[in-house]
């Protein structure tokens, strides 16, 4: 298992810089969250780690390795897995074939049991892995994008706003998913807007505003995170 | 049996089966390249063009049939794999008005060096000679490379969607052609997804023109030019973005045009393209998304 190091980070699209001398550690079995206004920089922080926007400056590290500069697929088969914003599910693939898909990053064989363990997390996705996912209803889309990710076996997995409208129940099991991966020693980034429950599940989350890291808060924040950010941003 | 009230002939809808079988191969080649690099290739006739042009002079050199079409083969695969390295992988992040342009370009060099190399008349592939010979099927004479072609498309096409949905390069080609962007973060090797694409693309071109050699063995520069362009309308016909709906469209307007060729009376042949296009207009005023298509994508639930 493998840490995910940024260091001093600036992403930049054309003259807007979207994400500046960010720095921070995710270790194996810790969930670090991110959180902020929209615009902060969160995505592209993520997509500059996946190799998808521009890193002007700054290291992305993985196991001390940079992967500053790699494609986008080299960094997911580095170990690397983006449940990306949107969810960006294959409406017209089956959820079999979605799942097929996650295993395009795997650097091990997968044997005829690699869904086993996504379906024990979803067991949703069993049940419906020969539809379209298209036909599938939003929350369960998300289960399946977080369940593609984890078919190849990452190290790191990224999440961008994994509980973007989803109904409440569904927040809960996606949150609930989330201390499970962690205790199965994935490093977890994880983008949010809902901070109140990040801070909670993180073991150390950030405040981003303007591409900055402006603030740090643990667990023990959680009941006052709204107030606290407020205090910081004001 | 008679289709006479049709005014059809079985010979005619065996021949008009054929075209489309062709066409419809012709339309998934140029449908997979347009899926993973969003780009329609004009240069397609060419690549054709030059597999024609292999037959014929292997033909006229006096070498056996089969190693014509393995030469066929050999300069068609080799060319495209050419295209891609020299003029699609530069271009790929270009805009696609651009690759269109680059396109065009490719097709006209290539009708070009056909024109200073082996002159405008055009070479006559005498191998294929055999193939133009009818069979008699239960009293109806069909010509063999009209069974022979159905067949053969058949069985590509089998093939291919084997190949597209029991393998991961070919999941990863469709998936590609749906989203590049998040194919390649799941860790899709574009390159190797547009090698394929281009691959089988290539090789769909050289089965093409063996057998739009066998049915027409007159080589000329501008040898299958017609067929692509007419292949094209399908291809917009049928729905660009997905193999199958791009292959149906092709299928469609080869037969459409092999029945309407074989109904018209010779003298009012001309019209032909007329008919098609101005059919091909009407479909897509109806369904603009292609008469193959699921029409508007799964609205995404939130």
């Amino acid at each position: 298992m493998t840490t995910l190091a940024l260091e001093g980070l600036n992403v930049r699209y054309g003259a807007v810089d979207a994400v500046r001398e960010l720095s921070l550690e995710v270790k194996p079995g810790e969930i670090v969250g991110l959180i902020g206004p929209n615009g902060a920089g969160k995505s592209s922080t993520l997509h500059g780690i996946m190799g998808a926007a521009p890193v002007v400056a700054g290291d992305v590290k993985l196991g001390g390795r940079s992967l500053v500069g790699r494609r986008s697929e080299d960094v997911a088969r580095a170990g690397v897995a983006l449940v990306p914003e949107g969810r960006r599910i294959f409406a017209e693939l089956t959820v079999e074939e979605n799942l097929r898909l996650g295993l395009a990053a795997r650097r091990t064989a997968a044997n005829g049991h690699a869904f086993d363990s996504a379906f024990e997390l979803f067991p949703i996705l069993r049940e419906f892995r020969r539809r379209d996912a298209g036909a599938l209803s939003g929350g369960q889309q998300q289960q399946l994008a977080i369940a593609r990710a984890l078919v190849a076996e990452p190290d790191v997995l990224l999440l961008d706003e994994p509980s973007l409208g989803l109904a409440p129940r569904i927040v809960d099991l996606v949150f609930e998913t989330l201390a499970t991966i962690r205790e199965r020693g994935l490093a977890v980034l994880l983008v949010e807007q809902r901070a109140q429950r990040t801070v909670a599940l993180a073991d150390r989350s950030y405040v981003l505003a303007n591409g900055h890291l402006r603030l740090e808060l643990g667990p023990d924040d959680a009941a006052d995170t709204d107030r606290l950010i407020a205090a910081y941003m004001a | 049996m008679t289709l006479a009230f049709l005014n059809l002939s079985w010979q005619t809808v065996a021949d008009a089966l054929s075209l489309g079988g062709i066409y419809a191969l012709m339309a998934v080649g140029i449908g997979l390249v347009f899926g993973v690099l969003r780009l329609v290739n004009f240069a397609y006739g060419q690549l054709i063009m030059a597999g024609a042009y292999s037959i014929a002079y292997a033909s006229s050199w006096g070498w056996p049939t089969w190693t014509g079409i393995v030469l066929c083969f050999a300069v068609v695969l080799a060319l495209s794999a050419l295209m891609d390295r020299l003029v699609f992988r530069p271009l790929r992040t270009s805009s696609p008005a651009v690759m269109l342009v680059a396109t065009f370009a490719v097709a006209f060099l290539l009708q070009s060096i056909a024109i200073l190399a082996f002159g405008q008349l055009g070479t006559i592939a005498s191998s294929m000679g055999p193939l133009n010979q009818p069979w008699d099927i239960g009293g109806v004479l069909v010509r063999k490379i009209a069974i022979v072609s159905i067949a053969i498309a058949a069985c590509c096409l089998v093939l291919l969607q084997l190949v597209l949905t029991r393998t991961s390069v070919g999941l990863h080609m469709r998936a590609a052609a749906m989203d590049f962007t998040t194919s390649r973060m799941l860790g899709v090797r574009a390159n190797r997804v547009i090698g394929g694409a281009v691959l089988i693309s290539g090789l769909l071109a050289a089965i093409s023109a063996f057998m739009l050699t066998a049915r027409n063995p007159q080589v000329t520069p501008i040898f299958g030019l017609d067929d692509t362009i007419i292949v094209l309308a399908g291809v917009v016909l049928g729905g660009l973005t997905r193999p199958i709906a791009a292959t149906l469209g092709g299928f469609t307007i080869g037969f459409a045009s092999g029945i309407l060729g074989g109904t018209l009376p010779t003298n009012q042949t001309q019209y032909l393209p007329s008919f098609l296009f101005g059919a091909v207009i009407l479909v897509l005023l109806i369904r603009p998304s292609g008469l193959f298509t699921r029409g508007e994508a799964l609205v995404e639930r939130v």
